[in-house]
């Protein structure tokens, strides 16, 4: 093994490891808590130490994590407003938790040497199908049989119908998966990417003569990181909204 | 509950020992492709998402949202009242002005009116004072021509007699013959008068 093979094989896949750090099963499904749950468990004690012990003085004039607080209900509650109506409001604590968990989650993810709990599919998609089945029965629950009429745009054409029902229908079904893969992947892709560049620089490092190229790499992690906050705040985001304007799909099934 | 700590648990762990020797590039290989579509890693993610995210669904809209939106009501609350507290206090304050200028007005009316009266007053004095004085005067100036009138009579009365006196002594000194006193008196009133 040469000295430059060592430092070289820096793997950008290693970071989404799944470590079990407690191995534990239940009756035949294995629970262990892993470096994931760590993470779960992190992320959402951020958000209650957000939303809970920084509102434990309920004072008129906030400090500043109450003034954060409030900032981040009043955004949620505007968007699940603004994009599900007012009956919407009833999915506000939903929305909340699932917007606040996703960034939280994002931002801890984008700490380094941390795990990003997103950047797991599983967990994207477990969102993604709750987000669904809420929707689907919600939507079943309000307006019955009616909830069909989401597939049949109102005053279409017959003849264009036979050919758009098929197409909302498809597009419907593919909802769970573009809202989970569009997280996931995005997650993913940016830390694959901030690896491969940290594995530049020290390739460079290790390379004699070319380590003076090495803060090339280092000034495009710094960039990329950037990058990479906004979209951690951008994603989670975005899959609020998407949330939003599939409850509201529910609430009003009807275009 | 069937709660079973199996014995793979160490099985694994020892797995995982070994690994810090092997490298990173053989642990992925060890493990087998690509770490999030490795189905054996979907039970434990799923089963602590659902906990984990189950509490924060609970804990967030029993106790963190209803306090958060009981904070911005109380807040938007206060506010209102006390925006309402000073539109009142405006009003007040405004009321207070406009019957303070009132009072102002008044004073001032009152002050002129007391001055117009002192003035009025000042002028009737003098303009009493002054008749008094003219009457005065004037009663004053008609004594003194009393007395004048009375010395001038006086005096032609003296002059009367000298003159009778001189006739009588002129007609005596010419005829010789003393002329009677009563007589030349009645001449001389004669004389004066025709």
């Amino acid at each position: 093994m040469t000295p430059e093979e060592t430092v070289s094989a820096p793997n950008p896949i290693e970071q989404f490891e799944l470590h079990r750090i407690f191995p534990l099963e239940i009756s035949g499904i294995e629970t262990s808590f892993t470096n994931a749950s760590l993470y779960m468990l992190l992320a959402a004690l951020g958000v209650v130490g957000l939303m809970v012990a920084a509102t434990s003085r309920q004072s008129v004039v906030p400090g500043r994590m109450q003034a954060l607080a409030e900032m981040l209900y009043e955004f949620v509650a505007n968007m699940v407003r603004q994009t599900a109506g007012k009956e919407g409001m009833k999915f506000f604590p939903f929305v909340f938790s699932l917007f606040s968990f996703i960034l939280i989650a994002n931002l801890i993810g984008l700490v380094p040497y941390s795990y990003s709990v997103t950047s797991q599919i599983i967990v994207t998609f477990a969102f993604a199908a709750l987000v669904i089945t809420l929707v689907v029965a919600y939507g079943v629950y309000r307006n019955g049989f009616g909830f069909l009429r989401l597939f049949v745009p109102h005053g279409v054409p017959l003849p264009v119908l036979i050919v758009l029902v098929p197409i909302e229908i498809i597009s419907f079904l593919s909802r769970p998966v573009s809202l989970s893969v569009r997280l996931f992947a995005n997650i993913l892709a940016g830390h694959i990417t901030l690896a491969v560049f940290g594995g530049f620089v020290m390739m460079l490092l290790a390379s004699g003569g070319w380590s003076l190229l090495a803060p090339v790499p280092l000034l495009a992690i710094v960039a990329l990181y950037a990058l990479e906050l906004l979209v951690a705040c951008l994603q989670a985001f975005v899959f609020s909204v998407l949330t939003c304007v599939y409850l509201n799909d529910a609430i009003h099934p009807g275009h | 509950m069937n709660l079973s700590i199996i014995s793979t648990a160490t099985a694994a762990e020892n797995a995982q020992e070994t690994h810090p020797g092997v490298g990173a590039e053989g642990q992925a290989h060890h493990e087998g492709g690509f770490p999030p579509f490795q189905t054996e890693n979907f039970a434990p993610q799923i089963v602590w998402l659902v906990v984990i995210f189950g509490l924060l669904y609970i804990l967030m809209s029993r106790l963190a949202l209803p306090r958060v939106g009981g904070i911005l009501e109380r807040r938007s609350e206060k506010i209102a009242s006390d925006l309402e507290a000073s539109r009142d206090m405006q009003t007040k304050a405004q009321a207070a002005a406009v019957a303070n200028n009132e009072t102002i007005r008044l004073r001032r009316e009152e002050a002129q009116a007391i001055g117009r009266e002192a003035q009025q007053n000042t002028a009737t004095e003098t303009l009493s004072r002054r008749s008094q004085a003219e009457t005065e005067a004037s009663e004053k100036i008609r004594a003194a021509e009393g007395r004048i009138a009375d010395a001038k009579m006086r005096a032609l009365a003296n002059v009367e007699q000298i003159a009778i006196e001189a006739a009588g002594s002129i007609v005596e000194k010419l005829t010789g013959s003393k002329v009677d006193k009563d007589r030349l008196s009645a001449e001389f009133r004669n004389v004066k008068s025709s």
